[in-house]
């Protein structure tokens, strides 16, 4: 496959889907949040590798951008391509990780844009510190993230289980995600 | 965690609600200065011949600098908070409040006798301008901090720095009508002093606050 796939239509399909995703469409939001991930694991590896720094920061620099993603919804342009602003939000989140890890020069990052031709799939062994991250959450607020989550549970399933309202449990999950970046933040000097 | 149990949390909270990231800094904006207005009012208001010195092109030169920084300062720091922004052409916007600031310097050299050089540059408050420009700034620096939080900016530093300017150019709008000091000797040393100090300010604060 070319490198400039990105340019052309998976990008203006990302844009699209991005778009449905904000006007509440949750099913294409995850198929989007996954096909993302791929491709930014992708990225994220090959910059580890060129930096020789092993994969284990891999799958935390995905989940922390599929995160900021999330939260920095508001600052994509609504434009026709959404590809410029991933890459910039995963590169930035690549040199976090690299800086966590004592890095002071960072190897040039491959650009996004030529990876996205060749996504790949999450390691099954693979653990991100989000875990970690969220047992250092109030009970409840990690109560309602493991549910939904790790548990895979609906909102509706959880509120039922926690006694809460529904909006109860979605404004506590979205506190908590804020919080979970904020935490995985505050590991990088 | 797997990267698709995060997903589910994701995919789970709702869509983004209220106001989008450029009506949010606007509103900072607007907010910020009418609180810096009222403060502005309280503490010091216009200076009593305010009519008259409105003739004057010294006095009115010095609302031009100050707004030539107040509004390329704005409007890269709103596109800054996109992690994908390029700061473009707009960063030679900056060139304007130096190139006019140091063509009025020159016509005042020009204009006024060596003799009364250094009696125009030290003006009658200095120590005021240091004071009252940050201090008006300080509202507009907050709100627009705050709303700033909303976005990604690719250097939190830069970003508030920006905000500093933003803010000081309002702040120095509203003081240039209360300061008796229309020289433009006077204008190009203090008001940059004070305007660096905000930015100073914003900067700090910008690497703490505007991290994502």
């Amino acid at each position: 496959m070319s490198a400039s796939v990105g340019d052309g239509q998976s990008d203006e399909k990302w844009a699209g889907m991005m778009r449905a995703a904000i006007a509440g469409d949750e099913a294409v939001y995850r198929r989007l949040l996954e096909e993302i991930g791929r491709s930014v694991r992708a990225m994220a590896r090959g910059a580890f590798a060129r930096a020789r720094s092993g994969d284990a920061d891999v799958e935390d620099v995905v989940q922390e951008t599929l995160l900021a993603i999330h939260l920095k919804r508001n600052s994509w342009d609504g434009g026709l391509r959404l590809a410029p602003w991933v890459g910039a939000i995963a590169r930035h989140k690549i040199i976090d990780a690299m800086r966590r890890r004592g890095a002071r020069r960072f190897q040039p990052i491959e650009d996004f844009e030529t990876i996205l031709a060749a996504p790949e799939a999450e390691d099954p062994h693979a653990r991100s510190d989000a875990e970690r991250l969220i047992a250092k959450l109030a009970p409840r607020q990690r109560d309602i993230v493991r549910s939904i989550s790790l548990d895979g549970h609906s909102i509706a399933a959880t509120a039922a289980r926690l006694s809460m309202s529904e909006g109860a449990v979605r404004v506590a999950l979205h506190r908590s995600l804020k919080l979970l970046a904020s935490a995985w933040r505050s590991l990088s000097p | 965690m797997k990267t698709s149990q995060l997903i589910d949390a994701l995919a789970a909270d709702p869509k983004p609600q209220g106001l989008s990231l450029g009506a949010r800094f606007c509103l900072a904006l607007g907010l910020g200065a009418l609180a810096s207005v009222c403060l502005f009012l309280a503490i010091a208001g216009p200076r009593a011949d305010i009519a008259t010195a409105a003739h004057t092109l010294r006095f009115d030169l010095k609302f031009v600098d100050t707004l030539a920084l107040a509004l390329p300062s704005a409007l890269l720091a709103l596109r800054l908070l996109r992690p994908d922004a390029r700061p473009g052409a707009l960063v030679l916007a900056f060139l304007a409040p130096f190139l006019l600031l140091g063509a009025a310097v020159v016509a005042e050299l020009t204009l006024v006798p060596a003799d009364l050089w250094g009696a125009k540059l030290i003006g009658t408050n200095a120590v005021h301008c240091l004071a009252i420009i940050p201090l008006l700034s300080i509202a507009p620096l907050a709100a627009l901090l705050f709303a700033m939080r909303e976005g990604a900016p690719q250097n939190p530093g830069v970003a508030g720095a920006l905000a500093g300017a933003v803010a000081a150019g309002i702040a120095a709008t509203l003081y240039a009508s209360n300061c008796p000091d229309d020289s433009p000797l006077f204008v190009a040393s203090w008001y940059p002093l004070a305007t660096l100090i905000v930015v100073a300010v914003g900067a700090a604060a910008g690497v703490r606050l505007l991290r994502w």
